[in-house]
């Protein structure tokens, strides 16, 4: 049982107050046949999405994996609006994402050029190196960060998402309940 | 770029960031339950990451299975002053 009082400048709170937003706006949003297969599958995206942007908000730009998730969820968004409707745009919009992966992909040969060339200096590096690329692909931003900046961002990121996932599990007992 | 040139430049990068390296990896150690009992053993740094991976992957997992409990919740859920009486418990702790 936590006797923590919570604190209203905490990330917890922070992310509790806009999770809780994001869930009676979605809550008020559900049509009459609330229960279709497809109705519950929109509504877990729609809950996930705001958990992890509630999350990102929360943590603001000072960080690199929140600033990641926040331009990842926007250019998402963005796509959908151009797909929905200005048909016009969706080129452009398409041509700016692929642009980005091109990028991504490059930084990511890069690094593994430098593997090669670290493989031949330090045993210990190797294993680093390589294993840090599983790492760059679960954390936001990780493909541009280097090992010290990815190591440290994870650790931050890893204490966020437990946050996250303790309050989700609070919110959805506390639902259960009833 | 001239691969002597780039190999020494990076070997002197990489020597001033071994401590970091090392710090920074144990302060993961610590956040990860699995490893935490084992605090005074040695972990190798290959395992840290290892488990850091799979840690992250399971908190990933749990968000998507509460996400899709909370969709459930949600659809059963009716009353707005059920939710409030929630949020109210929520936020007062």
């Amino acid at each position: 049982m936590d006797s923590q009082h919570l604190n209203p400048s905490s990330l917890k709170s922070r992310f509790t107050a806009r999770f809780l937003r994001a869930l009676i706006k979605i809550n008020a949003q559900k049509p009459i046949s609330s229960s279709s297969p497809r109705e519950i599958f929109q509504r877990y995206r729609r809950i996930k999405v705001a958990a992890d942007k509630s999350m990102a908000y929360s943590v603001r730009s000072r960080r690199t994996w929140s600033r990641a998730t926040l331009w990842k969820l926007r250019s998402r968004s963005r796509r959908r609006l151009a797909s929905s409707g200005r048909r016009s745009s969706i080129k452009t919009r398409t041509t700016t994402t692929t642009t980005t992966t091109t990028t991504s992909t490059n930084h990511r040969a890069a690094i593994v050029e430098k593997t090669s060339h670290e493989k031949e200096n330090k045993e210990d590096h190797v294993g680093l190196a390589v294993q840090a690329e599983e790492l760059r692909e679960l954390v936001p931003g990780g493909e541009s960060m280097d090992l010290c900046n990815l190591l440290d961002e994870t650790a931050h990121y890893i204490k966020c998402l437990t946050t996250q996932v303790q309050v989700m599990k609070k919110i959805a007992n506390l639902y259960s309940l009833e | 770029m001239s691969g002597r040139r780039s190999r020494s430049k990076q070997s002197s990068v990489s020597s001033i960031t071994d401590d970091q390296i090392t710090d920074l990896v144990s302060k993961l150690q610590h956040l990860i339950p699995e490893l935490r009992r084992r605090r005074f053993d040695k972990v190798s740094t290959s395992k840290v990451l290892q488990e850091t991976c799979n840690y992250i992957r399971s908190l990933h997992r749990e968000v998507e299975d509460l996400s899709d409990r909370l969709s459930q919740l949600l659809a059963s859920t009716d009353s707005d002053s059920d939710q409030a009486a929630i949020i109210r418990s929520l936020l007062m702790q």
